[in-house]
């Protein structure tokens, strides 16, 4: 058992960790809480004054939200099904006996290890660029047109380039928790003479189902604020303006902080709502 | 495994398996391969997939006209840094929860988790204006703060899960024989930690290495990673397609190579142990 020297011991080696990251969360937030009140004009005359609710009210009648409302889901939703779904049948794939599992784990994880200007830059030049493109020479080579796929197709440009990111990130988690997962009990149910797709619904889907909330939940927190894709892709245009990149707009580029700070504040509590699942589980699995 | 396995399946099995991976691993192939072309290689229809004239000039050009090592430096420095001073703080914080465990020590963990779920993009101003205030824009130690602090979560998180593994009867043996808190961490916790804090320090490298958000918002020319090299690459003026893939292959090698050491620790690490 602990002694009371070595319980204010450790108190004092946890302090710097604590005050650090409490100063972290309470400055910033309470400065943009602070901002979102204010009508906060760095470039027109600076701080004008308060302000009420009208940034909140403003930020969410404003032309630009709703689109972004449905870039973002489109994006997240999109982005979480593919990944999900090929991340079960890929590590399904991973876990068979095969030869040079261990070189094809690496190819498979690879993209998520480039950062992520690199794979935004490399996808939307040279494979979704219309003239020089791969795929716009597939496309030539099948005599079809080549699409402007940034243009035209723009959601499923980033749906394509995130899938890539996090699809590694996805299969990886699910390829060990299938590890995990009894193989008596798969070879019960085969004696039994239940067929393989019962098998995966009834035993490897239950089984997957903890680490498949998870990898939702914690793609959604990284899907929901990505940035840099969308920075060094369309920058926003053609209707891909996502919630974290109208809000990076109006900070920074439009100099409106109390608009943007409003903004910050719903980015906030929406994230918080799926922070507070997530946390439920991970809670969970703390006490066992 | 008491299932017979038919080699006819497993040659099926590692077909498939090839070919995804490859299909997956194929931008990155792509993007090495096309570093080695002449520009005009580089958009030649039919693509030239390896029969070309093979060529290191666009390392050097790029290396010329942008000062890659500049880039490659400061995300040396800003990924290593920050992890470094992150681990310097986590190790005390980490290993008073895992061994002094009080009745907090779970809500305080799950607390600094919940920080990490904060948005970034919700705090941009007020970090924005700290940092012009207190000169700290387009610095290197401005970044290697702010990335510390975004990782300290899973760091401190990272070493508790470690640290809880080592069994706690050693520490109370070495206790019993009167060793002094000092030693006790210097002699007996240390060497049982070295490998946990190991991997913790390689997940984070990665991690900062590839920030693109706080390094994009707060670096102009002088403090710039490589994220931000990268993204001058984005206006069009000037876009050539061997020297955007050589600059991105010089940006990912590094943790590419860093990254195949650390799968294991990315479960850990990324799921916060909700997953194992």
């Amino acid at each position: 058992m602990a002694t009371k020297a070595s319980r204010s011991a450790a108190r004092i080696m946890m302090a710097p960790a604590v005050i650090l990251l409490l100063g972290w969360m309470l400055v910033p937030l309470i400065m943009t809480l602070w901002f979102s009140f204010r009508t906060y004009l760095p470039l027109r005359g600076g701080d004008l004054g308060f302000a009420g609710i009208d940034n909140y009210i403003r930020f969410v009648t404003s032309s630009a939200f709703w689109p972004a409302v449905v870039a973002t889901m489109t994006i997240v939703v999109g982005a979480l099904l593919i990944t999900v779904v090929f991340g079960v049948l890929l590590a399904l794939l991973l876990d068979q006996p095969m030869w040079g599992q261990g070189i094809v784990r690496i190819l498979v994880i690879a993209p998520f290890f480039v950062m992520p200007t690199v794979s935004g830059l490399v996808w939307k030049n040279m494979f979704l660029d219309s003239v020089n493109g791969l795929f716009s020479h597939v496309f030539k080579f099948f005599g079809a047109t080549p699409v402007e796929w940034m243009i035209d197709k723009p959601f499923f440009s980033i749906i394509l380039i995130v899938s890539w990111q996090w699809l590694p990130f996805a299969t990886l988690i699910l390829l060990t928790a299938i590890q995990s997962l009894d193989s008596e009990q798969l070879e019960a149910a085969e004696m039994d003479g239940a067929p393989p797709l019962k098998r995966f619904w009834f035993i490897t889907i239950p089984h997957l189902s903890r680490a498949i909330t998870v990898v939702l939940l914690i793609e959604t927190i990284f899907l929901l604020s990505i940035f840099a894709e969308i920075f060094v892709t369309t920058a926003g245009a053609f209707g891909t303006k996502t919630l974290t990149y109208l809000i990076f707009q109006r900070v920074l580029e439009s100099q409106n902080v109390g608009l943007g700070s409003a903004g910050g504040v719903y980015a906030i509590v929406l994230a918080n709502i799926v922070a507070f699942f997530l946390m439920r589980i991970v809670g969970k699995n703390l006490d066992a | 495994m008491a299932r017979a396995v038919t080699s006819r399946r497993k040659t099926i099995n590692t077909a498939l398996a090839w070919g995804v991976g490859l299909i997956i691993f194929f931008p990155i192939l792509w993007t090495i391969l096309t570093s080695f072309k002449t520009e005009g290689d580089a958009i030649a229809y039919p693509p030239k997939f390896l029969f070309f004239d093979w060529t290191l000039e666009n390392y050097s050009v790029v290396q010329e006209r942008s000062d890659y090592m500049r880039y490659l430096w400061n995300s040396v420095i800003i990924a290593g840094g920050s992890t470094l001073l992150g681990i310097i703080i986590a190790v005390p914080a980490a290993w008073s929860m895992a061994f002094v465990p009080s009745k907090r020590t779970k809500d305080i963990l799950m607390w600094m988790l919940s920080t990490k779920m904060l948005p970034a993009v919700g705090v941009l101003y007020p970090i924005y204006l700290m940092f012009i205030k207190l000169g700290l824009l387009d610095t290197r130690i401005g970044l290697v703060i702010v990335l510390m602090l975004i990782n300290l979560p899973i760091i401190v998180w990272m070493l508790y899960t470690y640290f809880k593994e080592i069994p706690g009867e050693i520490l109370e043996a070495a206790r019993m024989d009167g060793a002094t808190l000092k030693e006790e961490i210097l002699h007996v916790l240390t060497p049982m930690a070295v490998p946990g804090i190991a991997s913790t320090i390689l997940l984070n490298v990665i991690l900062a290495w590839n920030e693109a958000f706080w390094t994009l918002n707060l670096t102009a020319a002088k403090a710039g990673p490589l994220t931000a090299f990268i993204a001058s690459y984005s206006s069009p003026e000037g876009l050539f397609y061997a020297k955007l893939s050589a600059a991105s292959t010089m940006a990912i090698a590094p943790i590419l190579i860093l990254g195949w050491f650390s799968q294991k620790q990315l479960v850990r690490g990324l799921t916060f142990g909700a997953v194992k």
